[in-house]
């Protein structure tokens, strides 16, 4: 007996809650690199295992029976949806599920606050829960309706390029008023609260779909990971509406982790926030730089067997990978590459830019399902000074973190954007299905520049028939 | 009024220490952080729990329910799959490359 009201005890459940969130800010620390990492994200997640398990003993006693089998039916519903989810999805759309995920938090904390505003209208709700609460309904909303829209632009539901309405930004404008005058008019203390709330539901939800459908796919990623600090933010304001400390903590390090995401990323496509989320970048832009690509002349196609010559008697290959390699489903036949590569004595790196992939780190995440050894994976900085020293460059399914026009040609939508120099090595050779442009509707002059070589067709057989190549060597 | 002062500190310092932590994190490993918090923020999973048992009224019961089903989603999910994309990093390590080579010799 003593034992259960110790456990129900308002201190037990506080102590928990702090070995919660030391374990959640601790198994965070074993992130920062890829060897303490896997066991950093189950220390993590057996912090939330306490935060969870201490919450419900605080429930304790259960007014009523119900609640212990509706808790346990939602549990077991998102347990059916998760776990499959997890297990199978593919490394390639890992972007939509990140997506998804961070969609289903955000509707929870938007219905949280619905759940919340109806047990205390009318009621003697202290004004700061009541703002916070304010907060996490709007930003939950926005937040699961934006994912869901990233969701489906990312999957190709949705088409990638922008959507714009005439008037668009008036619109939103008028939409963020809406929203937040109806929240101060739920603070003060109107009486229709309960039309006032669900109309912020409604109008941050119009509002959730509307940012996010004027943005092109290439930007995509930074949405998710804004719309991922967003979900913290409100998980954390949902925290304080309710006095729960590893709410609150375990929040705001997602919404920081979001912000500084989201910056480098933006960063790293020498974009700004507020650019990005004004819209309407890719897919429209192609006609000026289109023009000066084909003035710079005709492209060199080349053989599976010259390249192959090329590579084995280079002293240092570098290879540039992008999404399209892992379209094709090509890492396994580039893995097999570099090690036939290595068995004639050749160093083999890989150049990873922020941004390949669809979103920060992806092709890192791509390689490693090939097994290739996270030590030969070179980010941009640390690999761009050995462009000069390498003999031939594989680019393989990148354009735009390839394009030189980021650097010499101010009039490039894309100007400014930190890139692979791979146009300093020695000679390229680039992979690619056809002539189409990026993912975001660029010219690559690098296709044009006398010691670059194109080998057309699939990622995978190209590549396959090089490696077949080299070892006949 | 000073539980309110308590916890904006908390919240003020979480942001700090989450900023600290997570400004270490190499681009390598960027996707796995990025779910990784994705299924941290599913910690409004708690919020749901803690109303169930106050809930009036189907439609309360309903939102609550999905609420639930929505964080459990988050973080089962989010961790299940940070676990899986990080259990790929593999380095180049002597014992972990012999590990490699016996897999493909069988």
């Amino acid at each position: 007996m003593l034992g259960t009201v110790f456990l129900q005890s308002a201190n037990f459940v506080d102590a928990a809650y702090i070995l919660a969130f030391i374990l959640l800010i601790y198994g965070m620390t074993g992130l920062t690199g890829p060897r303490t990492a896997v066991r950093g994200n189950q220390i993590a997640a057996v912090g939330m295992a306490i935060a969870v398990i201490a919450t419900l003993l605080r429930n304790g006693e259960f007014h009523g029976s119900g609640t212990v089998w509706l808790i346990l039916l939602g549990v077991a519903i998102g347990t059916a949806i998760g776990v499959p989810a997890a297990r199978n999805v593919k490394m390639t759309a890992m972007p939509q599920m990140v997506a998804l995920f961070n969609g289903v938090g955000g509707g929870a904390v938007a219905l949280i606050a619905w759940v919340e505003f109806r047990h205390h209208f009318g009621g003697d709700w202290p004004l700061r829960s009541e703002v916070f609460e304010l907060f996490g309904a709007i930003v939950g909303s926005i937040s699961f309706w934006g994912s869901n829209i990233a969701f489906g632009k990312l999957q190709e539901i949705l088409p990638g390029r922008p959507i714009k309405l005439p008037g668009q930004s008036l619109i939103n404008l008028v939409l963020l008023l809406v929203t937040v005058a109806s929240a101060i008019a739920i603070a003060a203390g109107t009486h229709s609260q309960a039309l006032f709330i669900l109309g912020i539901l409604v109008a941050a939800a119009i509002l959730g779909n509307m940012v996010v459908l004027p943005i092109g796919g290439a930007d995509m990623p930074v949405v998710i990971s804004l719309l991922n600090a967003f979900t913290g933010l409100s998980a954390a304001a949902t925290g304080v509406a309710l006095g729960n400390s590893v709410m609150i903590v375990a929040g705001m390090i997602v919404g920081a982790s979001g912000t500084i995401l989201t910056n480098l990323m933006a960063k790293a496509m020498n974009r700004s926030v507020p650019a990005i989320v004004a819209g309407g970048f890719g897919g429209a832009v192609a006609a000026p730089v289109g023009g000066a690509g084909s003035e710079g002349g005709t492209v060199r196609s080349t053989s599976a067997q010259d390249v192959a010559i090329q590579l084995s008697f280079a002293r240092l290959v570098v290879i540039a990978p992008g999404y399209g390699m892992a379209v094709a489903q090509a890492q396994h036949a580039v893995r097999e590459l570099e090690r036939a590569l290595e068995a004639k004595g050749v160093e083999v790196k890989y150049a990873i830019h922020p941004v390949a992939g669809r979103m920060p780190g992806h092709m890192n995440v791509l390689l490693a399902e090939a097994d290739v050894p996270y030590d030969l994976l070179k980010e941009m900085d640390d690999i761009n000074p050995e462009f000069s020293r390498t003999d031939v460059t594989l680019v393989i399914g990148a354009n735009d973190v390839t394009n030189p026009a980021a650097k010499n040609e101010p009039g490039s939508p894309i100007y400014g954007m930190p890139i692979l120099e791979v146009d300093k090595s020695s000679a390229v050779v680039v992979l690619k299905r056809s002539m189409a442009s990026g993912f975001a509707g660029i010219d690559n002059p690098l296709f044009y520049d006398p010691k670059t070589s194109l080998l057309f067709g699939d990622a995978k057989a190209s590549v396959s028939e090089i490696t077949a190549e080299v070892q006949a060597l | 009024m000073d539980r309110l002062v308590t916890d904006l500190a908390v919240l003020v310092l979480a942001g700090f220490v989450g900023y600290t932590v997570i400004s270490k994190v190499p681009n390598t490993l960027h996707t796995p952080l990025m779910s990784g918090t994705n299924a941290i923020h599913g910690i409004v999973v708690l919020g749901g729990l803690l109303l169930m048992s106050q809930s009036n009224g189907i439609l309360e019961k309903v939102l609550l329910v999905i609420a639930v089903a929505f964080g459990t989603i988050n973080v089962i999910g989010g961790f299940l799959v940070t676990d899986r994309m990080l259990g790929m990093f593999k380095a180049k390590d002597p014992p972990k490359a012999a590990d490699v080579d016996a897999k493909d010799e069988s």
